[in-house]
Parts: structure tokens; sequence; C-alpha cells
């Protein structure tokens, strides 16, 4: 079963082609993470697929329901089920309003008249662990975790099927990223909810995705259930990337495999495969263009994958 | 004593505030000696920036300073005047900023921001921009001299930061502080830039103050940690020591959070359960007493002291007494 089905979409701003072909599918339930170089798309990805980011190409279909460049107006009601948490937890806060008409703005879009804002905003307040006078405060007067934890109420007061997820513990100390974790790991039992979440902590990503894409130059080179990708990785951005995560030991001796360089131009594109240049294993048969080869779930984009 | 070059002694500072006094740090003290990389851990909100701020000195109106001084170089910058700070700012101190994308100036060239900061230099411009030309070498950006004439868009996230850390590191400075440089940056640029700090940092001899929430890189870069809580420092000493005989439950309990710390796949992460206490009314006793599981009747009827329990290590903690004197 599919809740979300990506299929080959493209994104460019003018000559600039930030997404050069993305796949992928997520099943109700599953949390699906998104990984790879600041600048690689994975943002845009996520914007793409909520319809806040153009997509000239492919397919998106949630629920069956094919969305890609369909009008904002058939767009707002299937927001109910999809609901997108922003990178920036303040700045996606309007200043102006208080956190229970925040947190209860939500309804009101959906045109939910019925509904009892001031029990919402409670029920909402106590779900992720906020006391309820919080309602009446702006969010100048929040920490960044507890801004944090006003963006997941917000995301969920609607009750979705999907979470999009940008860097949802960025900036957030240990303790408080395990919280918000657990709290989404506590909804997507209840819930059955699925997400896809971006991070750039490899740590969080072995301990909550049940599958994962690595990206590189607005492609998937990369992408398996996460402990396959932990235990063996075949690409060697994959490889490189996961021996950078520094561990919490001043002893631990890692062996990094540095990449070189800088990541290209999307201007310019190198021809082959587009990570050789970079590529501490490349060989000559990388020159040509590499397709996307699959088994046991587990895909690459690599002409010499590594075993 | 001659190898100290920053001295943080006894500082407390309050942020006045129409619900009174908000106490942001609290006794305070710790040392950065020359040419070694101190980290400071601790979660939002534990005084952290306010540290930083007021090292710089640069400080929101409402900064009252209720004790302690700031030693660099052996004099106390808390009574240096606005001028002498200014002369210090950029040139003996410098910083690197947590934010690479909005650290520089969208309408200047990098070149001539690079060019600008060396205003105390009576240097002809040429020289000026070889300098910077350099520089940019040293923090590996490839064809540096072409890519002066470029605008910060024209740069990645990870090479805008390695600009800052150029900029930062331009006038050779006794200390560099750096200000949670990695956490916008995903890992490969995350080690890049902490391989390049290291290397900047042997080749200078410059101190670093490094913040960060990410354990990792703080294990991996620092010669020495402080762990700050609620305000407060209730451990530091040897990053070995810190991470392998924690002696603070507080430190204890965060290493045990790291997810990075856990190696089987777990789906519940671990917590400190409870929230840190208001600063504008802090209670008796220790700062951590209501989320520690260890908590004594002492714990909540004095302030432990941060007291010496081993060689290189300091913990502000009751139980490190209790077992002294079994």
């Amino acid at each position: 079963m599919t809740l979300l089905s990506v299929d080959n979409l493209k994104t460019s701003y003018g000559p600039v082609n930030v997404l050069a072909g993305i796949s992928f599918d997520v099943a109700p339930g599953e949390t699906y993470a998104l990984v790879g170089e600041s600048g690689s798309g994975k943002t845009t990805v996520i914007r793409a697929i909520a319809g806040l980011a153009p997509a000239q190409e492919g397919s998106v279909k949630f629920d069956g329901q094919q969305i890609r460049g369909i009008p904002e107006r058939s767009l707002r009601p299937l927001r109910k089920d999809m609901a997108m948490m922003f990178q920036d937890p303040v700045g996606s806060l309007s200043p102006r309003m208080t956190i229970g008409k925040l947190i209860t703005e939500p309804y009101k879009i959906q045109g939910m008249r019925d509904r009892d804002l001031d029990a919402e905003a409670k029920r909402l307040l106590e779900m992720v662990n906020l006391p309820a006078h919080f309602a009446n405060r702006y969010p100048y007067q929040l920490s960044g975790g507890q801004a944090r934890r006003v963006g997941v109420a917000r995301a969920l007061a609607l009750e979705p099927k999907l979470i999009l997820a940008d860097e949802p513990t960025a900036g957030l100390d240990v303790s408080v990223q395990g919280e918000l974790l657990n709290l989404l790991n506590d909804l997507r039992e209840r819930l059955g909810l699925a997400m896809v979440i971006i991070t750039h902590n490899l740590s969080v990503v072995k301990h909550v995705a049940d599958r994962m894409g690595i990206m590189y130059l607005g492609r998937l080179v990369e992408e398996g259930t996460t402990e396959t990708i932990f235990e063996s990785p075949r690409h060697p951005y994959t490889r490189c990337l996961l021996s950078a995560n520094p561990e919490p030991d001043p002893d631990a001796r890692l062996e990094r495999i540095a990449l070189k360089g800088e990541p290209p131009s999307l201007l310019n594109r190198p021809t082959g495969c587009e990570f050789r240049e970079r590529c501490p294993f490349s060989q000559n048969i990388c020159t040509n263009t590499p397709a996307w080869e699959t088994s046991d779930g587990h895909g690459h984009r690599c002409l010499a994958p590594l075993t | 004593m001659t190898d100290v070059l920053l001295e943080i002694d006894n500082l407390s500072v309050d942020y006045e505030t129409a619900r009174g006094d908000l106490k942001a740090l609290r006794n305070i003290s710790f040392d950065v000696r020359k040419a070694e990389i101190v980290g400071i851990v601790g979660e939002s909100g534990c005084g952290k920036s306010t540290l930083i701020s007021s090292i710089l000195r640069l400080i929101a109106p409402n900064t009252r300073f209720r004790s302690g001084e700031i030693r660099f170089d052996g004099s106390d910058l808390l009574k240096a005047t606005e001028r002498e700070m200014r002369a210090l700012r950029g040139d003996e101190i410098s910083i690197v900023f947590q934010d690479p994308m909005q650290t520089h100036n969208p309408v200047l060239s990098v070149g001539q921001q690079m060019i600008d900061i060396q205003h105390r230099s009576k240097a002809p411009k040429g020289e000026k921009r070889e300098k910077a030309a350099q520089m940019l070498a040293a923090v590996g950006i490839p064809d540096p001299e072409a890519r002066l004439d470029q605008f910060p868009h024209e740069f990645s996230g990870g090479m805008r930061q390695r600009i800052a850390i150029a900029m930062a590191l331009m006038s050779e400075p006794n200390l560099l502080i750096a200000d949670e440089p990695t956490t916008a940056l995903d890992a490969t640029l995350e080690v890049q830039i902490i391989e390049r700090l290291q290397e900047l940092q042997r080749e200078m001899d410059c101190a670093i103050l490094f913040i960060s929430h990410h354990l990792g890189v703080i294990a991996e870069l620092c010669d020495r940690v402080v762990v700050m809580y609620a305000g407060a420092v209730v451990e530091s000493g040897d990053v070995r020591k810190i991470f392998h005989e924690p002696k603070h439950p507080y430190t204890r309990r965060l290493i045990e959070c790291d997810p990075g710390h856990i190696k089987t796949r777990a789906r519940i992460l671990p917590t400190i359960p409870g929230e840190v206490p208001d600063l504008a009314n802090i209670p008796d006793g220790c700062i951590f007493r209501d989320r520690c599981n260890q908590a004594t009747e002492r714990c909540m009827a004095h302030v432990p002291p941060l007291e010496s329990v081993g060689e290189e290590h300091m913990a502000a903690c009751w139980l490190n007494h209790e077992e002294v004197t079994a």
C-alpha cells in the first residue's frame, strides 16, 4: 500500500534544474528520511510535494490522487491530510498571533466552524507537552524548543496522514530533540502517521527512519531500508556521508573517507556519473551515465557500486 | 598562570525585566589557555549566548553585570572602555556566527568585505586583496583570486562558513569564538569545517571557544569542555574525563540522550524529563535538583560549589562530596 508516490519529479528555476527526476514511495505509518548535501534539493522535494514549490514534470500521487500542478483551490482540502513542519521554528509562526490562534488556524482555513477552538488549543498544547496558558503567549516569548513543539501542534491539528518535516530538530539540544522525536513516534503508532523527514543528523535517521533516500545534485543516488544503508552502503557518496558522522567519544578513531572538491554547479552538470569528479572510488567506466539499479528494495545509481 | 588567555572569574549577569531580574549567568568560572580548544555545551537557554556576548560586550541594554571579572590577557574586560573593546573585537578576539547564510553582506563582493575588515591596516589595497586571497586559499576555497569578485550568493553554505572563518582569522586573533558554526551544515561539510579549524588553530596558535549542541563535534575537536545548565557551570574539565567519567548527573544524562551514543536502533529515545527552572525565580539548592533522579535533601537546600573532583576536572554536585567523606 502506498500513501505518497513521487515519480520522476523535476523542478527547474530558469536554467537551473534543482530536481533532476526524483522517485520514491512512502507507505502509511512509514518514516522516510531524505539526507544529502546542503543544496542537493531536499527541501525543494518536500516543498514541491506540498505544492509550495513548482514542479514542471513528473507526478506526485497522494492517496491515489494526482496532485502535481493542480490549482490551489483543489489542493487546499488535501492539506488537511498532509502537513508541513518548516525549518525555522520561530520564523514560521506569525509574530502577531497568539499561540492559541496559531495552532487553531488550520481549523479556520479548512472552514471547520463547528469546532470549539479554545478546547482544541488546550488539547493540542497538552499533546505537545506545553502548559495550557501558553495559548495566550506570542512566538517571541518561546524558546526554540517550545516553538518547535508549537510547529508540531499546528501540523497535527487536523490529524494528517502525512507530515513533511524539514529539519525538525536542527538547533535543538539532545534532550528536547529526543522529546520531539518520541512525540512524533507516539503519533505514528497511534494515528498511523507517515513522515518524510529531512535531517543532517545521521544518528537521528538511524533511530527513527524505516527507509532512507540519499540525494546528490537533485537526484537520488541510493535508497533502501535504514539498516541496509548503514550496514552496507553501495554508493560511494553514501559511504563518505556516513563516515563523516562525528561520534560522541573523544577516543573514537574514525575511518573517514574524504570527499574531494566542491559540489559542481547545477548550471554545468558533469557528464557521466555526476559524482565521479569527487568520488574516491571512481573508475574509467564512470564517464558513462549510471542508471538506477535496484535489487531487494535497495537501489543505487552507480556503475562501480561498493560491496 | 602565564598560559591562561581568557579567565572568567565568578561572573554573574542579570537581565532586568518587568518580571524582575532574570539571572542568566550565576558565578561562572572557567579559563581558556593559549592555543587550546575549549567546548561549551548545554541546552538552549543555558546562558551560552549571554556568555559570548558578555565577553565581547555586545550586550542588550538591560544587561547588568552583577559580579566577577572577565580577564583577557590579564586585564579585566568589564573595566575596559567601549573604545578599548572596539580595538579588541575583530583583532584579538574574533567570532564566527551560527548561520553562514546571514553572516555576509549580500550586496558587496566577498573580496570587498575581506578588504574592508582590514581597516586597521595601513597597507595598500592591493596588498590587502592579496592577503584576502591567501586567507581564502587557507580555508580551502579553490581559485581564490577569481572568487574574490563573487558575491555571497554565489557560494554554497559550507563555503560561506569557511569564508566567515577566513575573515575571523585574518587579524590572527588570540581567541576565536565559534558559536555553533556547523549546526546549519551537513555531516561532510561539518567534518570539513572541524578539520580546517583544527589545522588553522595549530598553524596560528590561537585559542578557540567552541559552542555546540553536537556532542560528537565537541568530543572530536575540543581539549577541554565546560558543561552549562540554566546559567551555571555544572562541570568542566578534560574532554576524556567529561565523556568517560562524568561527575555531574546532568552531564551523564546529556551524554546518554545523544542518539549517536546509542548503538542499537531505538524507536524511543532517552530524554531528561522536566523543565529548566525559571531564571527569574530561582529555587534554593542545586539548580538541577528537580530533574535529577539522585537528588537528596542536601541538594534541596544548598547550592553545590564547583570543586575539583580530580586532575583537570571540576563538578558542582553534592554526590561527589559524599563519595569523598564515605
